[in-house]
């Protein structure tokens, strides 16, 4: 196992350094412009956005640019906004905070919740439970995030006057302030719901159908007759070997939680990490798309590979050669 | 989340929500300003302030934008949302009024001819500033902060977002400690480009002196101010806090203790925030459907109104004299290679005739009415010809009949054949649910006309860019359709697109503002005419003059003039004067509820 | 454990006395038998032959504008309403199901035939290949997408266009780029099934009697890792009608008149309080889709179960 880890982990770098290499000729050949936001503003003649491309070093070619970045990255100076001007760490230190008080929280609920959900689903097939979860995993996912967002806004904003939907990054939170974290309450509890729904819904398709699959249903029909106890062993093994799909899922959603989720940021005015980076993408702000895009390939990278342990834990028959 | 699958999909469909967003981006926001000076009045054009307005006596303001702010000096201003954001602490010599005409901000005066602040010559302007004004550091506001901020603007290294306003500037310097002395390179019709509105934002040489030039970039990222507030928390691309500035000059104002400008999100939620639930005081540029927006005003609880003024943007379609045919290869959309039907002037009239002004203008409710001119903004240069031109009535019949002496007669298939090329047209515009609807609007009157129209959306960041194939100013379709307006009153720096030497080609990476590749020596006569003249009455009747003949020649196609702002506020909020000629929130010090 | 039990036959009553039969029909005889499959089977049906023969009966043209009848309610004249401009929805609908169907499908279909191919060579054969595949799946999975989309349209669409016409270039663009984007959660969900069930007993068993390796895979491992799959693709599907319509927002899809369900429900979203019905339609039909592949999906695992019959 540590052996396979080592290698795992040198085999990390060189993948690294390639998906930057080539996310960044991505970002060079691409169509998009740092200053098209400027658009037909006569007040910009051709003359000064020279100068400002110039001043950006857009005038160098993309793998001079390339290697520079690499350096200063190496050295941990992921650089300048092209937009703010602000340190590309500085900004995402500055947005990661509300995807994760969002995204975080609405991932270990939806996690905390589809597991029983889908394994109740299995073993009872076809009751009436099991026909509700379906109908409510699938309207959670045939029905796009930008829908329900509205449709709790319509109801418990405009309707209700219950809940802000305008999140407010300058709020204080602190745990000895009843009154703030209330407020972070009211703020987060829509985006949550919206993401939550969402993701449960996904996830519970994927336990239950798991654990159909490793459900030996007469197996479960004399356990059922011995007794709960019994019961319980043996969704307890069913469970265990339903995990491997779902630790794939999770290593595979966790990357994504800091990754963003830019619909429900919108939506809610919530300035993440996937807020961030779509605006910077649209204004060709290379920088801090290359930082963000980064810290998101490590930690892709990083749990793939713990996925790929967590499945010898789980199945000790799987071997790494 | 879970598995990639669908939050990859999801993230997909967020940037067209977003795209959504970020293409309602006008082109020209506010603005430099100003007639001649003969014209300019001292008196402010606010009206007077509600009585006994007490400093601090309000809560907070909450102003909402769907762009956010990333940068908080008006000189590093990536757009409106920038440049209004810095307004509120970083002020101009002055700002300009409703009629566009200048009002004092740091200037005790507007400076005139009969004033002797305009020189004879019309060459330079000599600023007096208001006694004893203080930055919020406690320090004197002098005529060397005004001098520096020149400096540091006209400095390349520096590469300020607004250098080109101060490309006629010659020279700026201090007469005496609170005096100083613009002048420009040759005799000006607009004295008052330099240092008003928005692009006039004086900094402070204490705090920018050692950041000058290519050290702009580490230079400090809140500036200090002499405005009615000072900034306390700035995080780009969210949020902005602001408190009272203490040395503010008018012991009485402002009226809110603290405002919070907050960016992001769509304009739909905006309005609804302001006229559904009150979270906001003020939200900016309310893009949005009339069907939508109209009920939330109309509401007998709704809490805003508009708040609105004529501006100079005009919502156009520009047509093509060159050929984008991607099968010309290097040739493709240069001014040589003429359009195989959109050259003849038959067809263009009968595209025009063609547009049905009414439901587009539907669409956008109060924030925009139907007009058939280009050169807009203020009354005194607004022509009345247009309205009787024949390009300017919605007549299907006349516009086929136009076609049928144009030569082109209908094929197998319904389509048009011009001179053996099948009438084919791809209409491209920006990702925006208006603009796409106004695409169907004109798409259904093209088609009975027996033309093939080909709809195409692109994202704002490619269409204004310079990369790729779908850019405006490549024009590589047949007709595109956007917003554009002259960022001053004078309507110098507009005017200029429709000149034939501002068409480029390839080989100038299409730099030139004439994208139309329309060229007419007359208009060019008159241009220079109009360039020379110093006359105000003049340069008006040539400003409708060649309005008309863009119309009449069909360069492009009018279809609404917009107001700027457009925006949603609080009806409990007063004193807000709206202006399209610079920030709107110029006055807030004013404001009260 | 159960998994040592989990390879042991499984009969259903009066299974065992059945003749053998082949794979296939056998599968079909289980599959018939599954009422919500059949009913699955039944409404996409529906769906489809409505979408395809739908505008030949209502001739309605989806582009047609009434601003006399904007916005209205469903009605004899319009079954679903209109939107703002007066469209019908009904044409719309009908017109557009074509579009989102058939990106729905092809899309998944690509990602998941993908994925699964990654996944099962990566799984079976481990080591060098692995790492190589896996790691690819790590850098597509990095990737920033909308650069990588205008990059996509930069390069291939005129070509395309070129090529094979607008249309069925377009149409292949779409269901590429949406295929490559989303084969990796399949690809990591298929290794790791591959890895787990590679090793268990019948699979030796089959190695020992000279099975070759292709074989292997796909006769006795892929039916055993058909279930993550079949939910992949089912999710897949709904989401790749909405990426559909947010494509076109890119300047990489339809042109943004063609009324395709995703579409029709982005454009729906700012008329929620006022015309419900724009949006409760196309998202009925989404769902209805979603629901129908998701039940056809259970049927065909079930009838596909290799513990199910004895072959």
């Amino acid at each position: 196992m540590g052996k396979y880890l080592l290698r795992r982990l040198l085999i990390a770098i060189p993948t690294l350094l390639l998906i930057s290499m080539v996310v960044y000729a991505i970002l060079a050949l691409a169509p998009g412009d740092p200053l098209s936001q400027f658009g037909l503003d006569p007040r910009v003649p051709p003359e000064v956005r020279e100068n400002i491309r110039r001043q950006l070093g857009l005038d160098q070619p993309w793998h001079v640019r390339y290697v520079k970045w690499l350096i200063a990255a190496l050295q941990g100076d992921l650089g300048y906004s092209f937009q703010s001007r602000v340190p590309v760490s500085e900004l995402i230190a500055q947005k990661l905070p509300n995807t994760l008080s969002v995204l975080g929280v609405a991932y270990v609920l939806a996690v905390l919740l589809a597991i029983p959900i889908g394994v109740v689903s299995a073993v009872k097939r076809y009751s009436f439970f099991d026909h509700a979860a379906t109908t409510f995993a699938f309207i959670g996912f045939s029905v796009p995030t930008f829908f329900t967002g509205i449709i709790l806004i319509l109801i418990f904003s405009v309707k209700l006057h219950w809940l802000p939907f305008i999140y407010q990054s300058t709020l204080n939170v602190s745990l000895f302030d009843m009154e703030s974290i209330l407020a972070q309450l009211k703020q987060s509890i829509m985006p949550i719901t919206v993401l939550t729904l969402f993701q449960t819904a996904t996830l519970v398709r994927f336990v239950r159908s798991e654990m159909l699959e490793n459900m030996p249903l007469d197996y479960v029909r004399t356990a059922r007759a011995k007794g709960l106890q019994e019961r319980f062993v043996v969704i307890r093994h069913v469970l265990r070997n339903s995990l491997i799909p779902v630790v794939t899922l999770i290593a595979l959603g966790v990357p994504a939680i800091f990754g963003g989720a830019l619909i429900t940021e919108q939506i809610f005015r919530i300035p993440g990490i996937g807020l961030m980076l779509v605006a910077a993408i649209e204004q060709s702000d290379t920088p801090v798309v290359m930082g963000a895009t980064l810290m998101f390939s490590v930690l892709v990278v990083l749990f793939n590979i713990v996925a790929d342990l967590l499945y010898g834990v789980l199945d000790p028959r799987i071997r790494y050669d | 989340m879970g598995t990639k699958i669908w939050s990859r999909a999801f993230a997909v469909a967020a940037v067209a929500g977003l795209t959504f967003a970020a293409c309602g981006q006008q082109a020209a926001p506010a603005a430099t300003a100003a007639p001649t000076a003969g014209a300019a009045t001292a008196a402010p054009a606010t009206p007077a302030p509600t009585a006994a307005v007490q400093r601090g006596a309000g809560g907070n303001l909450t102003i909402l934008y769907w762009q956010a702010v990333t940068a908080l000096i008006g000189h590093h201003a990536q757009g409106t949302k920038d440049y209004d954001a810095a307004r509120l602490v970083v002020e101009p010599l002055a700002s300009t009024g409703p009629d566009g005409k200048p009002v004092p901000a740091l200037a005790a005066e507007i400076p005139t001819k009969a004033n002797g602040g305009v020189s004879a010559d019309s060459t330079s302007i000599t600023w007096k500033l208001k006694p004893n004004v203080k930055w919020s550091d406690g320090t004197d506001v002098t005529s060397a902060d005004v001098v520096f901020t020149w400096k540091y603007v006209t400095n390349k290294e520096t590469a300020a977002t607004t250098a080109g306003v101060y490309a006629t500037v010659k020279n700026v310097e201090a007469v005496d400690k609170s005096t100083v002395k613009v002048t420009y390179a040759a005799p000006t019709s607009n004295p008052y480009l330099a240092f008003t509105a928005g692009t006039g934002q004086i900094i402070q040489e204490k705090q920018y002196k050692d950041f000058i030039g290519a050290k702009a970039k580490d230079g400090p990222k809140i500036p200090v101010g002499t405005g009615p507030y000072k900034v306390v928390q700035f995080k780009p691309n969210d949020v902005v806090t602001y408190e009272i500035n203490p040395q503010y000059r008018d012991a009485n104002k402002p009226f809110f203790k603290t405002v919070t400008f907050k960016g992001g999100g769509d304009a739909t939620s905006a309005a609804r925030a302001v006229c559904q639930t009150g979270d906001v005081d003020y939200a900016w540029n309310l893009q949005v459907e009339a069907a939508v927006l109209k009920p939330m005003i109309d509401a007998s609880d709704g809490k805003c109104k508009m708040n609105t003024a004529p501006s100079p943007n005009v919502e156009r379609i520009l047509i093509n004299r060159s050929n984008p045919a991607a099968s010309l290869g290097d040739k493709r959309g240069e001014p040589d290679q003429p359009h195989p039907f959109l050259t003849d002037l038959k067809v263009r009239q009968a595209l025009a005739m063609a547009i049905d002004r009414g439901p587009i203008a539907a669409l956008y409710g109060p924030t925009g009415s139907a007009t058939c001119n280009m050169i807009v903004g203020l009354e005194a240069y607004t022509s009345k010809n247009t309205a009787s031109m024949s390009v300017c009535k919605y007549d299907l019949a006349a516009a086929n009949k136009l076609l049928d002496e144009a030569g082109a007669a209908k094929g197998a298939d319904g389509i048009r054949v011009y001179k053996g090329t099948r009438m084919k047209i791809l209409y491209a515009t920006t990702v925006n649910p208006l603009r796409q609807k106004e695409q169907d609007i004109v798409k259904a009157s093209w088609t009975q006309l027996g033309i093939d129209v080909e709809l195409k959306a692109v994202a704002a960041g490619v269409f204004f860019g310079t990369e790729g194939n779908d850019t405006a100013a490549k024009f590589f379709f047949d007709v595109e359709m956007y917003t554009n307006g002259a960022s001053q009153i004078t309507q110098d720096d507009y005017v200029t697109n429709y000149i034939c030497s501002e068409i480029k080609t390839a080989k100038d990476k299409w730099s030139g503002g004439n994208y139309m590749r329309w060229c007419n020596k007359d208009f060019d006569a008159l241009y220079t005419q109009y360039t020379k003249e110093l006359d105000l009455a003049k340069r008006y009747e040539l400003l409708a003059k060649m309005n008309d003949m863009i119309v009449q020649d069909v360069a492009e196609i009018p279809l609404v003039n917009r107001t700027q702002p457009s925006d949603g506020i609080s009806k409990a909020l007063k004193g807000v004067i709206p202006t399209a000629w610079d920030s709107v929130l110029w006055n807030i010090a004013d404001w009260s509820k | 454990m159960a998994t040592t039990t989990a390879n042991a036959p499984r009969l259903a009553e009066g299974e065992w006395r059945r003749p053998a039969r082949s794979l296939w029909s056998d599968a079909w005889h289980h599959f018939r038998r599954h009422r919500l499959a059949m009913a699955g089977v039944v409404v996409l049906g529906i769906i489809v032959v409505a979408t395809l023969f739908g505008p030949l009966l209502w001739t309605v043209p989806y582009q047609k504008l009434d601003y006399s009848a904007a916005l209205v309610g469903p009605s004899p004249a319009h079954p679903f309403g209109t939107t703002d401009l007066g469209h019908d929805l009904f044409a719309r609908i009908l017109w557009g199901g074509r579009i989102s169907l058939a990106v729905g499908l092809t899309a998944v279909l690509i990602a998941i035939s993908l994925g699964t191919l990654v996944g099962a060579l990566s799984g079976f054969f481990g080591g060098t290949l692995d790492d190589l595949l896996m790691r690819l799946t790590d850098m597509f999975l990095s990737l920033p997408q909308l650069p990588l989309l205008l990059l996509t349209i930069y390069l291939f669409r005129d070509m395309l266009r070129e090529l094979v016409g607008p249309e069925l270039g377009i149409f292949i663009l779409i269901v590429t780029v949406v295929g490559a984007l989303t084969w990796m959660p399949t690809a990591r969900l298929v290794r790791a099934s591959f890895l787990s069930i590679k090793r268990k007993e019948f699979v030796e068993a089959a190695r020992t009697v000279g099975a070759t390796d292709r074989r292997i895979i796909v006769r006795h491992i892929l039916p055993n890792v058909m279930s993550p799959v079949l939910v992949s693709a089912t999710i897949g599907v709904g989401a790749a009608i909405i990426t559909e319509s947010a494509l076109s927002f890119l300047g990489l899809g339809f042109p943004s008149d063609v009324p395709s369900w995703g579409r029709v429900l982005y454009d729906a979203q700012n008329f929620m309080e006022i015309a419900p019905h724009w949006a409760i339609f196309p998202g009925m039909f989404i769902f209805l889709t979603v629901l129908s592949i998701n039940y056809m999906g259970d049927g065909l695992r079930d009838a596909l179960d290799p513990r199910r019959t004895q072959r």
